[in-house]
Protein backbone atom coordinates (compact mmCIF):
# COMPACT_ATOMS: atom_id res chain seq x y z
CA UNK A 1 0.00 0.00 0.00
CA UNK A 2 1.41 3.78 -0.84
CA UNK A 3 -0.32 5.21 2.85
CA UNK A 4 -2.31 3.60 5.12
CA UNK A 5 -3.18 4.53 8.78
CA UNK A 6 -3.95 2.23 11.78
CA UNK A 7 -5.73 3.14 14.37
CA UNK A 8 -5.13 6.61 13.96
CA UNK A 9 -6.33 9.04 16.66
CA UNK A 10 -5.64 12.89 17.14
CA UNK A 11 -6.58 14.90 19.84
CA UNK A 12 -6.50 18.90 20.27
CA UNK A 13 -5.97 19.17 23.98
CA UNK A 14 -9.10 17.19 25.79
CA UNK A 15 -10.85 17.11 22.80
CA UNK A 16 -10.84 14.08 20.60
CA UNK A 17 -10.98 14.64 17.13
CA UNK A 18 -9.86 10.69 15.55
CA UNK A 19 -10.97 7.61 16.91
CA UNK A 20 -8.97 4.71 15.43
CA UNK A 21 -9.51 5.67 11.80
CA UNK A 22 -8.28 2.72 9.00
CA UNK A 23 -7.56 4.05 5.70
CA UNK A 24 -5.80 2.87 2.72
CA UNK A 25 -4.55 4.36 -0.35
CA UNK A 26 -2.88 2.17 -3.02
CA UNK A 27 -0.56 3.37 -5.68
CA UNK A 28 -2.40 5.36 -8.36
CA UNK A 29 -5.35 5.24 -6.71
CA UNK A 30 -8.18 8.17 -6.20
CA UNK A 31 -9.77 8.15 -2.63
CA UNK A 32 -12.54 10.34 -2.18
CA UNK A 33 -13.10 11.28 1.97
CA UNK A 34 -16.73 12.75 2.58
CA UNK A 35 -18.41 13.67 5.94
CA UNK A 36 -19.79 16.91 7.01
CA UNK A 37 -18.38 19.62 8.96
CA UNK A 38 -16.38 18.51 11.97
CA UNK A 39 -16.26 14.75 10.84
CA UNK A 40 -12.69 15.37 10.94
CA UNK A 41 -11.65 14.95 7.67
CA UNK A 42 -9.46 17.84 7.85
CA UNK A 43 -7.84 16.49 10.98
CA UNK A 44 -7.30 13.21 9.26
CA UNK A 45 -5.18 15.47 6.54
CA UNK A 46 -3.35 16.84 9.21
CA UNK A 47 -2.50 13.97 10.83
CA UNK A 48 -1.26 12.01 7.36
CA UNK A 49 1.11 15.62 6.83
CA UNK A 50 2.88 15.80 10.35
CA UNK A 51 0.92 18.91 11.25
CA UNK A 52 -0.72 17.10 14.00
CA UNK A 53 2.21 14.53 15.28
CA UNK A 54 1.37 11.25 15.97
CA UNK A 55 2.63 7.31 16.92
CA UNK A 56 5.07 6.01 14.41
CA UNK A 57 2.88 2.97 13.10
CA UNK A 58 -0.30 4.95 13.07
CA UNK A 59 0.17 5.93 9.71
CA UNK A 60 2.49 3.84 6.95
CA UNK A 61 4.43 5.06 3.75
CA UNK A 62 4.85 1.65 1.78
CA UNK A 63 5.11 -0.39 4.97
CA UNK A 64 7.42 2.30 6.66
CA UNK A 65 6.07 4.20 9.48
CA UNK A 66 5.96 7.92 8.99
CA UNK A 67 3.41 8.79 11.72
CA UNK A 68 5.82 10.72 14.13
CA UNK A 69 7.96 12.53 11.07
CA UNK A 70 7.67 16.19 10.77
CA UNK A 71 5.52 17.33 7.83
CA UNK A 72 8.78 18.40 5.80
CA UNK A 73 10.49 14.62 6.08
CA UNK A 74 6.94 13.27 5.05
CA UNK A 75 6.60 15.95 1.90
CA UNK A 76 9.97 14.90 1.21
CA UNK A 77 9.04 11.08 0.91
CA UNK A 78 6.23 12.16 -1.51
CA UNK A 79 3.35 13.16 -0.16
CA UNK A 80 2.01 16.71 -1.29
CA UNK A 81 -0.78 18.69 0.06
CA UNK A 82 -3.09 21.08 -1.20
CA UNK A 83 -4.28 22.80 2.30
CA UNK A 84 -7.61 23.95 3.02
CA UNK A 85 -8.06 27.75 2.47
CA UNK A 86 -5.09 27.40 0.01
CA UNK A 87 -2.66 29.24 2.00
CA UNK A 88 -0.28 30.47 -0.68
CA UNK A 89 2.66 33.19 0.62
CA UNK A 90 1.80 36.10 0.30
CA UNK A 91 5.11 37.71 0.30
CA UNK A 92 5.66 35.33 -3.15
CA UNK A 93 5.01 36.10 -6.11
CA UNK A 94 2.62 33.22 -8.07
CA UNK A 95 5.83 32.19 -10.22
CA UNK A 96 7.43 31.55 -6.80
CA UNK A 97 4.74 30.22 -4.64
CA UNK A 98 5.01 27.31 -7.60
CA UNK A 99 8.83 26.53 -7.15
CA UNK A 100 8.98 26.73 -3.50
CA UNK A 101 6.67 23.62 -3.71
CA UNK A 102 9.59 21.60 -5.85
CA UNK A 103 12.61 23.37 -4.24
CA UNK A 104 12.99 20.61 -0.97
CA UNK A 105 12.27 17.96 -3.29
CA UNK A 106 13.45 17.59 -6.81
CA UNK A 107 12.96 14.20 -8.50
CA UNK A 108 12.18 13.62 -12.31
CA UNK A 109 8.59 13.39 -13.18
CA UNK A 110 5.67 14.89 -15.46
CA UNK A 111 5.31 18.41 -13.57
CA UNK A 112 7.54 21.19 -13.97
CA UNK A 113 6.76 24.72 -14.31
CA UNK A 114 6.52 24.26 -18.09
CA UNK A 115 4.00 21.93 -17.07
CA UNK A 116 1.89 23.50 -14.80
CA UNK A 117 1.62 26.18 -16.87
CA UNK A 118 0.13 23.93 -19.76
CA UNK A 119 -1.80 22.45 -17.08
CA UNK A 120 -3.26 26.47 -15.60
CA UNK A 121 -2.34 28.66 -18.75
CA UNK A 122 -3.73 31.78 -16.67
CA UNK A 123 -1.18 31.20 -14.34
CA UNK A 124 1.48 32.15 -16.84
CA UNK A 125 -0.17 35.15 -16.98
CA UNK A 126 -0.32 36.35 -13.65
CA UNK A 127 3.11 34.37 -12.58
CA UNK A 128 4.76 38.12 -11.34
CA UNK A 129 1.46 38.69 -9.92
CA UNK A 130 1.42 38.41 -5.66
CA UNK A 131 0.11 34.75 -4.95
CA UNK A 132 -3.07 36.61 -2.83
CA UNK A 133 -4.05 39.33 -5.37
CA UNK A 134 -5.48 36.08 -8.11
CA UNK A 135 -9.15 35.26 -7.73
CA UNK A 136 -10.41 32.39 -5.08
CA UNK A 137 -9.93 29.92 -8.26
CA UNK A 138 -6.85 30.92 -9.14
CA UNK A 139 -5.41 31.11 -5.78
CA UNK A 140 -6.86 27.06 -6.03
CA UNK A 141 -4.86 26.19 -9.27
CA UNK A 142 -1.33 27.94 -7.40
CA UNK A 143 -1.76 25.55 -4.54
CA UNK A 144 -2.12 22.50 -6.86
CA UNK A 145 0.24 23.43 -9.15
CA UNK A 146 2.23 24.16 -5.78
CA UNK A 147 1.91 21.22 -4.68
CA UNK A 148 2.47 19.14 -8.12
CA UNK A 149 5.76 20.90 -8.43
CA UNK A 150 7.37 17.75 -5.95
CA UNK A 151 5.99 15.26 -8.36
CA UNK A 152 4.37 13.82 -5.46
CA UNK A 153 3.22 9.89 -5.25
CA UNK A 154 0.36 10.74 -3.24
CA UNK A 155 -1.40 14.29 -3.63
CA UNK A 156 -3.87 15.51 -0.54
CA UNK A 157 -6.28 17.92 -2.23
CA UNK A 158 -8.29 19.04 1.25
CA UNK A 159 -11.67 21.05 0.31
CA UNK A 160 -10.52 21.95 -2.88
CA UNK A 161 -13.95 23.35 -4.01
CA UNK A 162 -14.70 25.28 -0.74
CA UNK A 163 -15.91 28.49 -1.45
CA UNK A 164 -15.73 28.13 -5.09
CA UNK A 165 -18.38 28.98 -7.72
CA UNK A 166 -19.87 26.00 -9.51
CA UNK A 167 -17.73 26.73 -13.00
CA UNK A 168 -14.73 26.84 -11.52
CA UNK A 169 -15.04 23.74 -9.56
CA UNK A 170 -15.69 22.11 -12.34
CA UNK A 171 -12.60 23.37 -14.19
CA UNK A 172 -10.63 22.46 -10.89
CA UNK A 173 -11.84 19.22 -10.87
CA UNK A 174 -11.42 18.59 -14.93
CA UNK A 175 -7.58 18.63 -13.87
CA UNK A 176 -7.76 15.59 -11.79
CA UNK A 177 -7.87 13.13 -14.53
CA UNK A 178 -4.74 14.68 -16.17
CA UNK A 179 -3.01 14.50 -12.45
CA UNK A 180 -3.62 10.55 -12.10
CA UNK A 181 -2.58 10.40 -16.22
CA UNK A 182 0.70 11.54 -14.24
CA UNK A 183 0.99 8.82 -11.98
CA UNK A 184 -0.07 10.46 -8.48
CA UNK A 185 -2.46 8.82 -6.37
CA UNK A 186 -5.13 11.63 -5.61
CA UNK A 187 -7.24 11.59 -1.85
CA UNK A 188 -9.99 14.39 -2.36
CA UNK A 189 -11.36 16.02 0.75
CA UNK A 190 -14.97 16.80 0.11
CA UNK A 191 -18.40 17.71 1.17
CA UNK A 192 -19.74 17.71 -1.54
CA UNK A 193 -21.03 13.49 -2.19
CA UNK A 194 -21.98 14.10 -6.00
CA UNK A 195 -18.25 15.69 -6.85
CA UNK A 196 -16.75 12.80 -4.71
CA UNK A 197 -18.33 10.01 -6.19
CA UNK A 198 -17.83 11.56 -9.65
CA UNK A 199 -14.01 11.07 -9.36
CA UNK A 200 -12.88 8.57 -6.98
CA UNK A 201 -12.38 4.68 -7.18
CA UNK A 202 -13.40 4.56 -3.74
CA UNK A 203 -14.99 6.54 -1.25
CA UNK A 204 -14.76 6.66 2.51
CA UNK A 205 -17.59 8.75 4.39
CA UNK A 206 -16.26 10.19 7.90
CA UNK A 207 -18.74 11.31 10.56
CA UNK A 208 -17.76 12.44 14.39
CA UNK A 209 -14.12 11.32 13.80
CA UNK A 210 -15.09 7.76 13.06
CA UNK A 211 -14.54 6.04 9.13
CA UNK A 212 -18.64 5.20 8.62
CA UNK A 213 -18.97 3.56 4.95
CA UNK A 214 -16.24 2.43 2.60
CA UNK A 215 -17.78 1.75 -0.53
CA UNK A 216 -16.84 1.89 -4.51
CA UNK A 217 -19.29 4.94 -6.10
CA UNK A 218 -20.59 1.86 -8.32
CA UNK A 219 -21.81 -0.40 -5.40
CA UNK A 220 -23.39 2.48 -2.74
CA UNK A 221 -27.04 3.90 -2.67
CA UNK A 222 -27.68 6.97 -1.92
CA UNK A 223 -29.15 5.84 1.33
CA UNK A 224 -26.37 3.87 2.41
CA UNK A 225 -23.94 7.59 2.01
CA UNK A 226 -27.16 8.93 3.52
CA UNK A 227 -26.97 7.35 6.75
CA UNK A 228 -23.00 7.28 6.90
CA UNK A 229 -23.13 11.23 6.59
CA UNK A 230 -25.30 12.31 8.65
CA UNK A 231 -25.83 9.32 11.19
CA UNK A 232 -29.42 8.37 10.63
CA UNK A 233 -31.48 5.69 9.53
CA UNK A 234 -32.54 6.56 5.65
CA UNK B 1 29.51 74.91 4.32
CA UNK B 2 29.66 73.61 7.62
CA UNK B 3 26.05 71.73 6.92
CA UNK B 4 26.92 69.57 4.28
CA UNK B 5 29.87 68.51 5.84
CA UNK B 6 27.94 67.99 8.69
CA UNK B 7 25.40 66.29 6.41
CA UNK B 8 27.98 64.01 4.97
CA UNK B 9 29.31 62.76 7.99
CA UNK B 10 25.90 62.66 9.76
CA UNK B 11 24.81 60.39 6.27
CA UNK B 12 27.91 57.70 6.17
CA UNK B 13 27.67 57.34 10.38
CA UNK B 14 23.94 55.95 9.26
CA UNK B 15 26.22 53.49 7.79
CA UNK B 16 27.57 52.23 10.99
CA UNK B 17 24.19 52.50 12.32
CA UNK B 18 22.49 50.14 9.24
CA UNK B 19 25.09 47.43 9.71
CA UNK B 20 24.39 47.11 13.75
CA UNK B 21 20.54 47.28 12.43
CA UNK B 22 20.90 45.05 9.29
CA UNK B 23 21.16 41.51 11.31
CA UNK B 24 18.70 42.58 13.72
CA UNK B 25 16.12 43.52 10.59
CA UNK B 26 16.73 40.46 9.13
CA UNK B 27 15.97 37.95 12.14
CA UNK B 28 13.20 39.87 13.35
CA UNK B 29 11.92 39.80 9.50
CA UNK B 30 11.91 36.05 9.49
CA UNK B 31 10.73 34.74 12.94
CA UNK B 32 9.58 38.08 14.58
CA UNK B 33 11.90 37.85 17.36
CA UNK B 34 14.08 41.04 18.92
CA UNK B 35 16.96 39.86 20.12
CA UNK B 36 18.07 42.03 23.30
CA UNK B 37 21.69 40.52 23.07
CA UNK B 38 22.43 41.82 19.14
CA UNK B 39 24.45 44.72 20.49
CA UNK B 40 26.85 42.48 23.04
CA UNK B 41 27.07 39.98 20.15
CA UNK B 42 28.59 43.02 17.85
CA UNK B 43 31.06 43.76 21.29
CA UNK B 44 31.98 39.94 20.88
CA UNK B 45 32.45 39.62 17.84
CA UNK B 46 34.69 42.46 17.92
CA UNK B 47 36.98 40.68 20.61
CA UNK B 48 36.81 38.03 18.21
CA UNK B 49 38.57 40.08 16.00
CA UNK B 50 40.62 41.93 17.79
CA UNK B 51 41.77 38.40 19.33
CA UNK B 52 43.16 37.49 15.38
CA UNK B 53 44.96 40.59 15.53
CA UNK B 54 46.73 40.59 18.45
CA UNK B 55 47.01 36.90 19.42
CA UNK B 56 47.70 35.62 15.61
CA UNK B 57 48.79 39.17 14.20
CA UNK B 58 46.64 39.10 11.80
CA UNK B 59 45.38 42.22 9.55
CA UNK B 60 42.07 43.31 10.84
CA UNK B 61 40.09 42.42 7.62
CA UNK B 62 41.41 38.56 7.41
CA UNK B 63 41.35 38.58 11.43
CA UNK B 64 36.99 39.13 10.59
CA UNK B 65 36.98 37.04 7.65
CA UNK B 66 38.00 34.14 9.87
CA UNK B 67 35.42 35.36 12.80
CA UNK B 68 32.61 35.17 9.75
CA UNK B 69 31.85 31.50 9.61
CA UNK B 70 32.73 31.17 13.53
CA UNK B 71 30.30 33.90 14.32
CA UNK B 72 27.79 31.99 11.50
CA UNK B 73 28.26 28.49 13.95
CA UNK B 74 27.58 30.16 16.70
CA UNK B 75 24.33 31.48 15.35
CA UNK B 76 23.20 28.38 14.33
CA UNK B 77 24.16 26.83 17.42
CA UNK B 78 21.92 29.99 19.40
CA UNK B 79 19.07 30.08 17.35
CA UNK B 80 18.77 25.47 17.10
CA UNK B 81 20.18 24.89 20.89
CA UNK B 82 18.37 28.13 22.79
CA UNK B 83 16.03 30.29 20.71
CA UNK B 84 13.99 28.25 18.61
CA UNK B 85 12.91 26.21 21.92
CA UNK B 86 11.52 29.50 23.07
CA UNK B 87 9.89 30.98 20.20
CA UNK B 88 5.95 30.45 19.51
CA UNK B 89 3.04 33.08 20.35
CA UNK B 90 4.10 34.59 22.82
CA UNK B 91 6.67 37.01 22.63
CA UNK B 92 7.75 37.60 26.04
CA UNK B 93 10.54 34.07 26.40
CA UNK B 94 12.23 35.06 23.39
CA UNK B 95 12.60 38.86 25.06
CA UNK B 96 14.03 37.45 28.37
CA UNK B 97 15.98 34.29 27.10
CA UNK B 98 18.33 37.11 24.90
CA UNK B 99 18.35 39.99 27.81
CA UNK B 100 19.52 36.94 29.94
CA UNK B 101 22.02 36.28 26.95
CA UNK B 102 22.66 39.51 27.04
CA UNK B 103 23.73 39.97 30.67
CA UNK B 104 25.96 36.79 30.62
CA UNK B 105 27.59 38.11 27.65
CA UNK B 106 28.55 41.50 29.29
CA UNK B 107 30.00 39.98 32.09
CA UNK B 108 31.66 37.52 30.44
CA UNK B 109 33.29 39.57 28.35
CA UNK B 110 34.31 41.81 31.44
CA UNK B 111 35.20 38.74 32.93
CA UNK B 112 37.98 37.44 30.20
CA UNK B 113 38.26 41.09 28.67
CA UNK B 114 38.91 43.32 31.89
CA UNK B 115 36.45 46.93 31.43
CA UNK B 116 39.75 48.53 29.95
CA UNK B 117 38.78 50.32 25.98
CA UNK B 118 40.52 48.61 23.39
CA UNK B 119 40.26 49.13 19.65
CA UNK B 120 41.19 46.84 16.45
CA UNK B 121 44.76 48.85 15.28
CA UNK B 122 43.50 49.61 11.37
CA UNK B 123 47.16 51.45 10.67
CA UNK B 124 47.15 53.73 7.91
CA UNK B 125 43.26 53.78 7.34
CA UNK B 126 42.51 55.53 10.78
CA UNK B 127 43.65 58.27 9.73
CA UNK B 128 43.42 58.54 6.05
CA UNK B 129 40.71 60.97 4.49
CA UNK B 130 39.89 62.01 0.71
CA UNK B 131 39.35 65.29 -0.63
CA UNK B 132 35.66 65.91 -2.62
CA UNK B 133 36.20 69.58 -2.95
CA UNK B 134 33.30 70.63 -0.84
CA UNK B 135 34.33 68.45 1.89
CA UNK B 136 36.54 66.10 3.04
CA UNK B 137 35.61 62.54 4.39
CA UNK B 138 37.20 59.57 6.30
CA UNK B 139 38.44 56.60 4.09
CA UNK B 140 36.87 55.07 7.45
CA UNK B 141 33.66 56.09 7.38
CA UNK B 142 33.52 56.03 3.43
CA UNK B 143 34.14 52.40 3.17
CA UNK B 144 31.74 51.79 6.48
CA UNK B 145 28.87 53.16 4.35
CA UNK B 146 29.98 51.18 1.72
CA UNK B 147 29.82 48.18 3.46
CA UNK B 148 26.59 48.85 4.91
CA UNK B 149 25.15 49.64 1.01
CA UNK B 150 27.46 46.10 -0.08
CA UNK B 151 25.96 44.26 3.29
CA UNK B 152 21.98 45.33 2.14
CA UNK B 153 22.16 45.04 -1.63
CA UNK B 154 23.46 41.16 -0.93
CA UNK B 155 20.95 40.10 1.60
CA UNK B 156 18.36 41.49 -0.76
CA UNK B 157 19.59 39.59 -3.56
CA UNK B 158 19.44 36.52 -1.37
CA UNK B 159 15.92 37.41 0.10
CA UNK B 160 14.46 37.69 -3.16
CA UNK B 161 16.56 35.48 -6.15
CA UNK B 162 17.55 32.37 -4.04
CA UNK B 163 15.66 29.34 -3.24
CA UNK B 164 17.51 30.14 0.38
CA UNK B 165 15.45 33.43 0.37
CA UNK B 166 12.14 32.26 -0.84
CA UNK B 167 12.02 29.75 1.86
CA UNK B 168 12.83 33.00 4.32
CA UNK B 169 10.12 34.43 2.99
CA UNK B 170 7.80 31.61 3.13
CA UNK B 171 8.42 30.86 6.17
CA UNK B 172 8.06 34.05 7.73
CA UNK B 173 4.33 33.82 5.73
CA UNK B 174 3.55 30.86 6.88
CA UNK B 175 5.38 28.27 8.97
CA UNK B 176 3.14 25.09 9.10
CA UNK B 177 2.64 25.45 5.25
CA UNK B 178 6.20 25.85 4.59
CA UNK B 179 6.67 22.67 6.45
CA UNK B 180 4.38 21.24 3.69
CA UNK B 181 6.49 22.55 1.37
CA UNK B 182 9.61 20.43 3.00
CA UNK B 183 11.21 23.20 4.71
CA UNK B 184 12.03 22.96 8.20
CA UNK B 185 11.52 26.41 9.96
CA UNK B 186 13.83 25.60 12.45
CA UNK B 187 16.59 24.99 10.32
CA UNK B 188 15.79 28.39 8.18
CA UNK B 189 15.93 30.23 11.36
CA UNK B 190 19.09 28.58 12.37
CA UNK B 191 20.31 29.85 9.16
CA UNK B 192 19.08 33.22 9.47
CA UNK B 193 20.82 33.64 12.79
CA UNK B 194 23.94 32.30 11.50
CA UNK B 195 23.57 35.01 8.45
CA UNK B 196 22.99 38.00 11.11
CA UNK B 197 26.01 36.68 12.96
CA UNK B 198 27.78 37.14 9.83
CA UNK B 199 26.80 40.65 9.28
CA UNK B 200 27.01 41.01 13.21
CA UNK B 201 30.76 39.85 12.35
CA UNK B 202 31.16 43.35 9.24
CA UNK B 203 29.24 45.78 12.50
CA UNK B 204 31.96 44.45 14.79
CA UNK B 205 35.07 45.04 12.23
CA UNK B 206 34.00 48.62 11.88
CA UNK B 207 32.94 49.58 15.34
CA UNK B 208 36.27 48.42 16.61
CA UNK B 209 38.97 49.90 14.15
CA UNK B 210 36.36 53.72 14.26
CA UNK B 211 36.33 53.51 18.02
CA UNK B 212 37.43 52.65 21.38
CA UNK B 213 35.06 49.67 22.53
CA UNK B 214 34.43 48.23 25.72
CA UNK B 215 32.81 45.42 27.28
CA UNK B 216 29.62 47.40 28.34
CA UNK B 217 29.19 49.61 25.38
CA UNK B 218 26.76 46.92 23.49
CA UNK B 219 23.43 47.58 24.43
CA UNK B 220 23.63 51.54 23.42
CA UNK B 221 24.90 49.62 20.35
CA UNK B 222 21.35 47.54 20.25
CA UNK B 223 18.85 50.83 20.71
CA UNK B 224 21.00 52.84 17.44
CA UNK B 225 19.97 49.45 15.63
CA UNK B 226 16.89 49.04 16.85
CA UNK B 227 15.81 52.60 16.44
CA UNK B 228 17.10 52.45 13.15
CA UNK B 229 14.93 48.95 12.43
CA UNK B 230 11.86 50.31 13.66
CA UNK B 231 12.15 54.15 11.30
CA UNK B 232 12.67 52.22 8.57
CA UNK B 233 9.39 49.85 9.17
CA UNK B 234 9.86 46.59 10.25
CA UNK B 235 11.43 43.91 8.17
CA UNK B 236 12.29 46.40 5.27
CA UNK B 237 16.47 46.39 4.96
CA UNK B 238 16.50 49.28 2.46
CA UNK B 239 14.26 51.23 5.19
CA UNK B 240 16.83 50.06 7.81
CA UNK B 241 19.22 51.83 6.01
CA UNK B 242 17.27 54.91 5.82
CA UNK B 243 16.66 54.58 9.40
CA UNK B 244 20.60 54.45 9.97
CA UNK B 245 20.62 57.66 7.85
CA UNK B 246 18.21 59.29 9.70
CA UNK B 247 19.50 58.92 13.28
CA UNK B 248 23.21 59.33 12.15
CA UNK B 249 22.27 62.92 10.60
CA UNK B 250 20.51 63.84 13.46
CA UNK B 251 23.50 62.65 15.73
CA UNK B 252 26.08 64.90 13.79
CA UNK B 253 23.95 67.89 13.71
CA UNK B 254 22.98 67.71 17.31
CA UNK B 255 26.94 67.25 17.58
CA UNK B 256 27.27 70.45 15.65
CA UNK B 257 24.99 72.50 18.14
CA UNK B 258 26.33 71.18 20.98
CA UNK B 259 28.39 68.30 21.34
CA UNK B 260 26.24 67.05 24.26
CA UNK B 261 23.61 67.05 22.36
CA UNK B 262 24.71 64.14 19.89
CA UNK B 263 23.12 60.95 21.10
CA UNK B 264 19.97 63.33 22.44
CA UNK B 265 19.54 64.63 19.09
CA UNK B 266 19.33 60.83 17.60
CA UNK B 267 16.62 60.02 19.91
CA UNK B 268 14.57 62.84 19.20
CA UNK B 269 14.71 62.17 15.28
CA UNK B 270 13.19 58.27 16.61
CA UNK B 271 10.28 59.56 18.34
CA UNK B 272 9.45 62.44 15.37
CA UNK B 273 9.84 59.71 12.72
CA UNK B 274 7.31 57.62 15.30
CA UNK B 275 4.88 60.64 15.94
CA UNK B 276 4.44 61.19 12.23
CA UNK B 277 4.75 57.50 11.53
CA UNK B 278 4.34 55.03 13.62
CA UNK B 279 4.78 51.55 11.45
CA UNK B 280 7.69 53.69 9.82
CA UNK B 281 8.56 55.26 6.48
CA UNK B 282 8.43 51.68 4.80
CA UNK B 283 6.35 49.18 6.63
CA UNK B 284 5.68 45.86 4.75
CA UNK B 285 2.41 45.33 2.86
CA UNK B 286 1.92 42.13 4.66
CA UNK B 287 2.28 41.91 8.45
Amino acid sequence: MLLETHGLTANYGQFRALFGVDIAVAEGECIAIIGANGAGKSTLMRSITGVIRNEPGMVLHRGTPIGALSSAEIMKRGIAMVPEGRRLFPSLTVEENLLIGGQARQVPGPWSLESIYGLFPILRERRKNSGTALSGGQQQMVAIGRALMSNPELLLCDEISLGLAPVVIRDIYAVLPRIREGGAAIVVVEQDIGKALAVADRVYCMMEGRVTLVAKPADVTREAIHAAYFGEAA
Amino acid sequence: MIWVDTLVQGILLGGLYALFAAGLSLVFGIMRLVNLAHGDLIVFAAYLILMGVTLLGLPPWIAALIAMPLMFGLGWLLQSAVLNRVLGKDILPPLLVTFGLSVALQNGLLETFSADSRRIPAGSLEGASLDLGIVTVGVMPLLTFASAIIVIVALNALFYHTALGRAFRATSDDAVTAGLMGIEPKRIFAIATGIAMVVVTIAALYLGMRANFDPSIGPARLIYAFEAVIIGGLGSLWGTLAGGVIIGVAQTFGAAVNPEWQILAGHLAFLAVMLLKPRGLFPRAVD
